[in-house]
């Protein structure tokens, strides 16, 4: 892809369809010389960033199913990225679930419908509150850890170590990562909704004494094959993309320890940011599949 | 100290012809011609930002040249294909200036990493016993488990040109090898870059602006000025020059 389409073409590239576009940006702007250097620097910077990260995912998906497979750094890396985000989760998914239910209760008591209060708690724990609150925990979490770490590896030469002692820094740096986010986000999402609907449990039970039995089976009443499908695919989006970027960030990062938190910054920000994005289109994809 | 080694001047290991650089407005080589040939440690010497660093990164294609052609052993660096290049950096080892090292991972781990990634096959017990030659060579077996943090930067340096040595390379290339030591062990990296060429039989690229080194460890002395190889010859023949840059360099590193 590189031979094909090289950084100095897809700069040219840019630079002709900022020519083609400079017609209504004089008609715009009146001072042309301030701000088409400006908006010059900004499109180039947007052009080259948007080819690097294509670039970088076309490199993803390739070395991703060449050899070797670096099967024990993924299970080293689900250890760092799954297990060691167990008690965060398991604290957060706790507190909604509770917290959700304690907010829910009064409008319920008001129409009579406190018996609602394990369906409501279960659809909206498994269609949004656990992927999403998953994902943003891990993309704080995770997210800035593989920044940061990829990212002071890249400052301190030792990713161009790997590179030149051919050792496919790629394959073991970005590929496991990834890897092992996208398959360890819908775990942990998956463990989110169990210990939120726990805590919603818990305190429906001290409120209206319902068993345990009768909460799952309401619970479960309204929650269709397409919300547990919907909600999965989800969480493989949320954790692709919470290590894509993460990795992207920090494989390029450059500019000493500045650039290790930027890094680390933008990995958190952007990927919180496509998060959200993605929720509203799988949002909008299931409501239309309903 | 004599150090035994042949050259073979019919045999061209590096030759680069007509390498620039730039980046954005700043231009770093400006067209630059060398040949390194096999058994031979060429010292490339410059002031600071001169493009020396950047010079054996294009050589071990870390960076894409902007014009001019870089072979390594007769291979077209700028055409070879992410697997081809691969091929032939195993065949090329890169000491860094700040040594590199993975400081997740023990001295024995780092050691191993190359070669368990370029040679899954090799078992256990012989990995084991090529850390430890090498280790040895460098003088420091001893620090076999301890962890990159835990060595000073001579050690740190010697380390980093140990893992290189593991998957025995035709070609080194060192980047400011004794920047930021003390003059003792300056001396000490010095004469391991001559034993590493004698007893691996390596041909050698060494970027410093130390003349110490320079006189030590080079066959051949190039000096790089405005991107362009101002001088080339022996350290006597380069310092016999009555050029001013030449004599700052020479009287700032000799105190005269």
């Amino acid at each position: 892809m590189d031979a094909c389409f090289p950084r100095h073409r897809v700069l040219r590239f840019a630079s002709i369809l900022q020519q083609a576009g400079k017609f209504s940006i004089r008609i715009s702007l009146a001072n042309e010389t301030t701000s088409k250097s400006g908006l010059g620097a900004r499109w180039e910077e947007l052009t080259l960033g948007l080819y690097d990260a294509v670039r970088f995912l076309g490199r993803l998906f390739r070395q991703a199913v060449s050899r070797p497979f670096d099967f024990q750094e993924i299970i080293r890396q689900c250890y760092e990225i799954g297990y060691r985000s167990l008690p965060l989760i398991t604290l957060t998914g706790f507190v909604t679930g509770i917290v959700f239910t304690k907010q829910s209760r009064p409008s319920l008591v008001s129409f009579g419908a406190t018996s609602w209060l394990p369906s409501l708690i279960a659809i909206a724990m498994i269609r949004a509150l656990a992927p999403l609150v998953t994902a943003l925990i891990c993309a704080g979490k995770v997210g800035s850890n593989i920044g940061a770490e990829l990212g002071s590896m890249k400052v301190t030469e030792q990713i161009d170590a790997m590179e030149v002692s051919g050792s496919r820094p790629f394959n073991f740096l970005i590929v496991t990562r990834v890897a092992a986010s996208t398959l360890m986000i819908p775990v942990l999402a998956m463990y989110c909704a169990f210990v939120g609907l726990l805590g919603s449990f818990l305190n429906i039970y001290q409120n209206e004494k319902t068993s345990f039995v009768t909460f799952i089976a309401d619970a479960f009443e309204q929650i269709s094959f397409l919300d547990l499908g919907t909600s999965l695919t989800k969480a493989i989006s949320f954790g692709f993309t919470i290590g894509a970027v993460a990795c992207y960030k920090g494989f390029y990062a450059s500019n000493g320890t500045q650039g290790v938190g930027k890094a680390a910054n933008t990995a958190v920000v952007l990927s919180m940011f496509l998060i959200f994005m993605e929720e509203l289109v799988i949002v909008q994809v299931s409501n239309w599949l309903r | 100290m004599a150090y035994e080694h042949q050259i073979d001047y019919d045999q061209r290991v590096i030759e680069i012809r007509g390498l620039y650089k730039s980046f954005g407005s700043l231009k770093v080589l400006q067209g630059v011609d060398l040949d390194v040939f096999k058994g031979e440690n060429v010292v490339v010497l410059g002031r600071s930002g001169t493009g020396k660093s950047v010079l054996i990164k294009i050589i071990a294609g870390l960076l894409p040249p902007d014009a001019g052609t870089v072979d390594v052993l007769g291979r077209r660096v700028s055409e070879l294909s992410e697997e081809a290049l691969r091929a032939l950096r195993l065949k090329l080892g890169f000491s860094f200036q700040n040594s590199a090292l993975y400081d997740s991972m023990s001295i024995r781990e780092n050691l191993e990493f190359p070669v368990i990634r370029n040679m899954p096959a090799m078992n256990k017990s012989s990995l084991n016993d090529l850390v430890k030659e090498t280790l040895d060579a460098v003088g420091l077996l001893n620090k076999i488990d301890r962890m990159p943090s835990e060595l000073s930067g001579g050690q740190r340096k010697r380390i980093g040109i140990a893992r290189t040595l593991m998957l025995k390379p035709e070609i080194m290339l060192y980047d400011e090898p004794t920047a930021g030591l003390d003059p003792v062990t300056s001396v000490e990296i010095n004469k391991l870059i001559n034993e590493v060429q004698e007893r691996y039989n390596t041909s050698a690229i060494i970027i410093t602006h130390d003349l110490a080194c320079a006189k030590t460890t080079g066959d051949r002395v190039v000096m790089l000025f405005e991107g362009k190889v101002a001088k080339e010859g022996s350290f006597q023949e380069v310092f016999a020059s009555d050029d001013p840059e030449v004599q700052n360099f020479y009287n700032y590193n000799f105190i005269q």
